[in-house]
């Protein structure tokens, strides 16, 4: 299974541009990016259609976006994990036999509504019944889990400060990044407190984005890219819907299950992985996802990153692009961004900071607090 | 969120009067109640009364919340270990949000939840005050 066509557009807040634009847009860059085109299925990740903006059916709308009315299609939802479930359902539609080649599309639009609205539309990701209905945020949630290993491996604030500051560099190189500016440690311990001990610099950002990519079987993929990228694994897994009942609130079964998964069906292990997208929508989401993915130990990623690991160079490199804070976090369609950018550090074409010479590639995209989680490992 | 009676009946035992499951084979409980046990994957589980006092274990002060919470803000959030282990997750109350500390005795407080606009239903839940 080969990754032939990839498209994305900047993630910005796009006031101008609806789903059908955005998914239009980087349609169009796919397409060029392939010798040519002939998809027979679109599977579309996506978190918020339904709750902001009353839209089902998003896979309809898709394929009016991009001229393939008549095709099949469906939406995938796994909160802002749905990109990469998306693309194990791609994946799934071609290993069956069932299909050639397939669209993957990642989208998702934030930016036309105010902050309450979007936290409440987030805050479905988490037990409705016994979190949200207390009127407890997914930040909030994060909050918990930040404090709670903040307490256990006696890290401080501004040792997790460090992390934003390297994916706002990274973001800063990155022509697709929603945010360019550099940030310093003090930006960061200062900017406004969203769920104590997580700030607004902790956070990603609300915005809007589409990425698509085209999937192909072996055969099919030779004649439509000279650079097709291979999807040597793959793994999703969960935890609890609530946080109370979890046994490990910092080392999640989903990540880990997902990463099993993956590295089994890839027969590589994590001292394989030369470059990594991994979730980060909060700081601590980095740290927990990090170590679940066997890249450190439990406790461990926090003082790695601050010895200056896992930057550019370094084995695995994680998040050139600038990760969920700094590229962005459109959620439905973040981790078809992920999968777009290992497949171009692994094609030496990716626009941003790019290391050279890099084999195999690892992204991981979840959606609630580590709820559902997907790993996706590729080769040259 | 969208509050519909019967939606909010159905849940009145757990969340009225905290009660957890308990796995009819590995003896586990847990909260909120569901009919497998999350841990053995047995399928059969029964309800029973939680202890209703307990100690804070992570808390967060949430300032950002969703629409329809605004009076609730800021929300103090707290991960609470009940006396028997299990762990609950809801607000807490009756305390200033710079006096939550690590390992603070807590006990559960049935107050309202959610008011749904000025005419809906009002929900009520379980929530933590401080507890000697
Ligand atoms: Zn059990």
């Amino acid at each position: 299974m080969y990754i032939v066509g990839i498209g994305m557009v900047k993630i910005d807040r796009y006031y101008d541009k609806g789903y059908m634009q955005l998914i239009h847009d980087a349609a169009i860059r796919a397409f060029d990016d392939v010798n040519s085109y002939e998809p027979e299925v679109v599977v579309v990740g996506n978190m918020l259609s339904s709750s902001l903006y009353n839209q089902d059916s998003l896979a309809a709308l898709a394929l009016d976006a991009i001229g393939f009315r008549g095709l099949g299609g469906l939406k995938v939802e796994a909160a802002c994990g749905s990109g990469g479930h998306a693309v194990i359902v791609g994946y799934s539609l071609i290993a069956s036999g069932l299909y050639d080649q397939v669209m993957v599309i990642g989208v998702e639009k934030m930016s036309d509504y105010p902050t309450s609205t979007v936290t409440s539309a987030l805050a479905q990701a988490a037990d409705a019944e016994y979190e949200y209905i207390y009127g407890i945020s997914f930040a909030a949630l994060n909050a918990l889990v930040m404090r709670l290993y903040m307490l256990k491996y006696e890290a401080k604030r501004e040792d997790l400060a460090l992390w934003p500051v390297r994916m706002h560099e990274y973001g800063s190189k990155n022509p697709y990044a929603q945010l360019r500016n550099r940030i310093t440690i003090e930006d960061v311990v200062n900017s406004p407190i969203i769920s104590d001990p997580i700030r607004l610099m902790d956070s990603a950002p609300i915005g809007d984005g589409a990425a698509v990519i085209i999937l192909a079987s072996e055969d099919t993929a030779r004649k439509l890219s000279d650079t097709p990228i291979e999807i040597a694994g793959l793994g999703f897994g969960s935890d609890g819907l609530d946080l109370s009942s979890r046994e490990e609130l910092l080392n999640p079964i989903s990540i880990r299950r997902a990463a099993e998964k993956a590295f089994r069906m890839s027969k590589l292990s994590p001292s394989n992985i030369d470059v990594a997208e991994i979730h980060d929508a909060f700081t601590i989401t980095a740290l927990v996802s990090i170590e679940g993915l066997g890249f450190a130990g439990p406790g461990e990623s926090w003082k790695l990153i601050k010895d200056g690991r896992f930057a550019a160079g370094d084995k695995p490199s994680i998040n050139l692009s600038g990760g969920l804070k700094a590229r962005g976090h459109p959620v439905g369609a973040t981790g078809v961004y992920q999968v777009a950018e290992i497949a171009m550090q692994l094609r030496g074409d990716f626009p941003g900071v790019r290391i050279s010479n890099a084999e195999k590639g690892l992204a991981m995209n979840t959606g609630g607090v580590a709820t559902l989680t997907s790993v996706i490992i590729m080769k040259r | 969120m969208k509050i519909s009676p019967a939606r909010v009946w159905r849940e009145k035992d757990s969340r009225y009067r905290l009660e957890g499951s308990k796995c009819k084979k590995c003896s586990r409980v847990f909260y909120p109640p569901k009919p497998s046990c999350p841990y053995c994957g047995y399928s059969d589980t029964e309800r029973i009364n939680l202890p209703r006092r307990g100690r804070v274990v992570s808390w967060t002060v949430e300032y950002t919340v969703p629409e329809g919470y605004r009076e609730y803000a800021p929300i103090i959030v707290g991960l609470i270990e009940l006396e028997n282990g299990t762990r609950v997750i809801a607000p807490i109350v009756d305390v200033e949000v710079d006096k939550i500390y690590e390992g603070m005795y807590v006990e559960a407080v049935l107050r309202k939840i959610f008011e749904d606009g000025d005419e809906g239903i009002i929900v009520y839940g379980i929530k933590f005050a401080p507890s000697t």
